[in-house]
């Protein structure tokens, strides 16, 4: 395996405090050392890192790599080389595939594709119960076995407190979390956005906070009572946010993840990203744009700055992608019909840096949310550049501004709000495992 | 009140304050699409009132034909039940001459899952003029604007909007009342779910009259519901919303009352419809609370006994009717607007 040298690079790495100008050594896949100056030792590969970042690789802990049964959306080998564009070395890949991935025999598939087609780490998360149905639990054990670092019904919540309450209780046996999509579906009726002033405008069903706000505090009891560890999936409320803090300050084992659009985009997106701002202008045939159709739906600006805050101050512990694409037709039709996610990939990091260049979050923290922080929740040592380490590494340069075309995009799932955006932020390189997958 | 006449002069002048017929007027230039009225001028508005006029009294000729539509091709496109929205407008292209050609979504192809944009690419192939669509679902007008060359006409989205209907609702009270400006306008019914609502909102705020909504809670947007919620600019700030239906009657000009789905109980918005009715409906002693030969208007079909008394209905101040006529003459007057190719028509 070639050695490589990444020389004068902005070396930043929360896991040990580290922010300086340095070089990063990798041989056999490891990481060796990071120095002021390191020679490059005989035959091996030197990027030339100068004004730019250099960092632990990306760990999103939620996306949807949609295999197998829905490879029309995505792949493994599509998805993981997304990943690797948008500088992510390790994926957790929800199971709402088709089967649902419920059992083991389904991880282990799952497993041995990442392995033949992925360029970067696939970690299953499991099913809570089979085929995501809420009635039964599935075989957690055997899947635990196969290797899944968590589970999840994902879109369809555990909407069954008793079934929530023995999963939570199940899996504490086995170390590992329970991670809810925290929704009431009785209270998001046919709702397709945030209840508000945005859904008003548009003739839309609204979806109120409460319907995430209450299946979380829900949640939080029952997880108290079991003592399992409970994970809540893209929380997007302030009152969510308040719900698991105040869960943590009781010293529960109550984890929270958040979203780049939730932390970016209000629900004014839907009415065209062009159109964000333009409270009272009048709708444009950019409006009812399905690409900003995501679950939960994108809130109202209060909301979205909560979120920020709540990052900031630890109570949301990591960002996570929620990476869901889709095809064309998916998301080729009325408001009503489209369906909810957004292809995040690829354009994470250029808009996370938004809330960087703005001034409203140190880049040594937004690096933090996305690699030692999930790596704490897996409990893996992953998303850090301390010697001895898988060689992880993601280089970006964070003022080169770029334009979105989704059609370029690795993904299948072209489906983005922020297509023909500009941002600022752009991955240059990724490194896993000691093999240079994207860039460089 | 009946207009006949022989002269749009002649019709506009036997109204008291309606200004007499511009041969001059003209819709602004640019409009390509009729989505809703947010993006309408007062100016706009006020010129495809008075089209209508003009177009009223072709309507009231002998020989109810036009050419200025020849040759152009409209497409009614309803994936709703609709009868009087849908004759409406293809009696008002036909008057019109135009070839209008009328898609439904049974019997057609969307029964065999066609999507909206099959659909649309279809039309475009067929080098559709003009496209009127009703459909379910909120935003479908502004889909098809999208992906197409033609004009999109609303003919009602979803709880969106149905620019339309707000327009024939605002040229019946201008007949009326001579005005708009400073009407007092009650809104009577489900707002949350009512594009009539909507659309007359934008209108009739637009074209300066004093509107009060009047609902059961549960029947209004939740972020109607608290005012302070309404920031300073927004364009419905001067609304008012009026929880009892009495206090809202009270000084009205034009009492509107809207369709109750009956879906609103099932939903659990409603416990029942007899208390609907009692608390909320328009009957004969609570339009003594409004001004003397206040205006009784309804979009229509009407659930009677539920949301209107058949008395209020069918009395002497009611304009319902009235209401269905002056539809087709303003659906002229908007067809007339988006084909003139001076004013950015095809």
């Amino acid at each position: 395996m070639t050695p490589i040298l990444i020389s004068g690079g902005r070396i930043v790495d929360p896991s040990q405090n580290i922010d300086k100008i340095a070089d990063l050594l990798i041989e056999n896949g490891v990481i060796t050392g990071i120095d002021a100056r390191i020679n490059p030792p005989a035959g091996a590969k030197v990027i030339d890192a100068q004004r730019l970042i250099v960092c632990p690789g990306f760990i999103d802990l939620h996306c949807h790599l949609r295999e197998p049964g829905l490879e029309y959306k995505e792949t493994i080998a599509s998805g993981t080389l997304a990943a690797a564009r948008g500088g992510f070395t390790t994926l957790c890949a929800m199971p709402n595939t088709n089967p649902v991935m419920d059992n083991s025999s389904i991880v282990d598939f799952v497993n041995r594709r990442a392995k033949e087609e992925g360029v970067v780490r696939v970690l299953p998360i499991g099913a809570v119960t089979k085929g995501s149905k809420g009635a039964e639990l599935a075989e957690m054990g055997e899947m635990a076995k196969s290797g899944v670092i968590g589970f999840s019904d994902d879109g369809h919540p555990v909407g069954d407190a008793n079934v929530m309450r023995q999963a939570l209780s199940y899996a504490s046996g086995l170390g590992l979390p329970i991670i809810n999509h925290c929704e009431v579906k009785e209270l998001s009726g046919a709702g397709v956005m945030n209840e508000g002033w945005v859904a008003t405008r548009l003739g839309l069903r609204g979806i109120p906070r409460s319907s995430e706000e209450a299946m979380a505090a829900r949640d939080v009891s029952l997880a108290e009572i079991t003592g399992g560890r409970l994970h809540v999936a893209h929380a997007s409320t302030s009152g969510t946010v308040e719900i698991v803090k105040r869960a943590k300050e009781r010293g529960l084992s109550v984890t929270c993840e958040v979203t780049p659009h939730h932390l970016t985009l209000p629900d004014e997106t839907v009415l065209g990203y062009a159109n964000i701002g333009k409270r009272f202008d009048p709708l444009t045939t950019a409006s009812y744009d399905t690409s900003a159709r995501v679950s939960p739906p994108l809130r109202g600006r209060e909301d979205v700055a909560a979120m920020v805050k709540a990052l900031k101050d630890g109570v949301v512990d990591f960002i996570a992608t929620d990476h869901a694409p889709h095809s064309r037709t998916d998301k080729q039709c009325t408001f009503d019909e489209a369906a909810n996610g957004i292809s995040n990939l690829e354009t994470t990091l250029g808009l996370l840096m938004t809330l960087v260049h703005s001034g409203g979050m140190p880049l040594p923290l937004l690096i933090e949310k996305l690699t030692v922080a999930p790596a704490k929740f897996l409990g893996r040592n992953l998303g850090t550049l301390k010697a001895g380490a898988p060689a992880d590494v993601t280089i970006f340069d964070p003022d080169a501004e770029w334009k979105v075309d989704a059609k370029q995009f690795a993904s299948k799932g072209k489906n983005t709000p922020l297509d023909g955006a500009t941002l600022k932020g752009k991955v240059a390189a990724t490194v896993y495992s000691g093999q240079v997958v994207f860039g460089g | 009140m009946t207009l006949q006449g022989t002269s749009s002069q002649a019709a506009a002048s036997r109204v008291a304050g309606v200004q007499t017929i511009n041969p001059n007027a003209r819709p602004q230039a640019g409009r390509r699409h009729v989505l809703d009225l947010d993006d309408f001028t007062p100016q706009e508005v006020d010129d495809v009132l008075q089209n209508a006029v003009a177009m009223r009294e072709v309507q009231q000729r002998a020989i109810r034909k036009v050419p200025t539509l020849r040759g152009k091709s409209i497409f009614t496109l309803f994936y709703e039940a609709s009868t009087r929205t849908r004759a409406s407008f293809e009696q008002a292209g036909k008057i019109l001459s135009a070839d209008v050609i009328n898609v439904s979504s049974s019997g057609s192809s969307v029964e065999k899952g066609e999507t909206l944009y099959d659909t649309a690419l279809t039309l475009q192939a067929m080098n559709a003029d003009m496209i009127v669509i009703r459909h379910p679902h909120s935003g479908a007008p502004h889909f098809l604007a999208r992906h197409l060359d033609a004009s999109v006409i609303n003919a009602g989205d979803g709880a969106h909007a149905h620019p339309t209907q707000a327009l024939l609702d605002m040229f019946t009270i201008q007949q009326h009342l001579g005005k708009i400006k400073g009407v007092k306008v009650v809104i009577v019914g489900d707002i949350l779910y009512s594009r009539v609502a909507r659309s007359n909102l934008w209108g009739l705020t637009k074209m300066g009259a004093d509107v009060t909504l009047c609902a059961p809670p549960t029947l209004l947007p939740p972020d109607f519901l608290n005012g302070a919620k309404r920031q300073k600019g927004h364009p419905f700030a001067g609304v008012k919303i009026e929880n009892n239906v009495e206090k809202a009657l009270e000084g009205a000009d034009v009492v509107m009352a809207l369709r109750l789905q009956l879906e609103r109980m099932k939903a659990g918005h409603l416990p029942t419809l007899r208390e609907y009715s009692r608390i909320w409906g328009i009957n004969p002693r609570r339009m003594k609370l409004a001004k003397p030969n206040a205006l009784v208007m309804h979009p229509g079909p009407i659930n009677e006994g539920v949301e209107i008394d058949p008395e209020v209905a069918h009395g002497a101040a009611s304009v319902i009717e009235e209401q269905v006529t002056n539809g087709v003459a303003v659906r002229m007057a908007i067809l007339y607007t988006l084909v003139t190719p001076a004013h950015g028509g095809k």
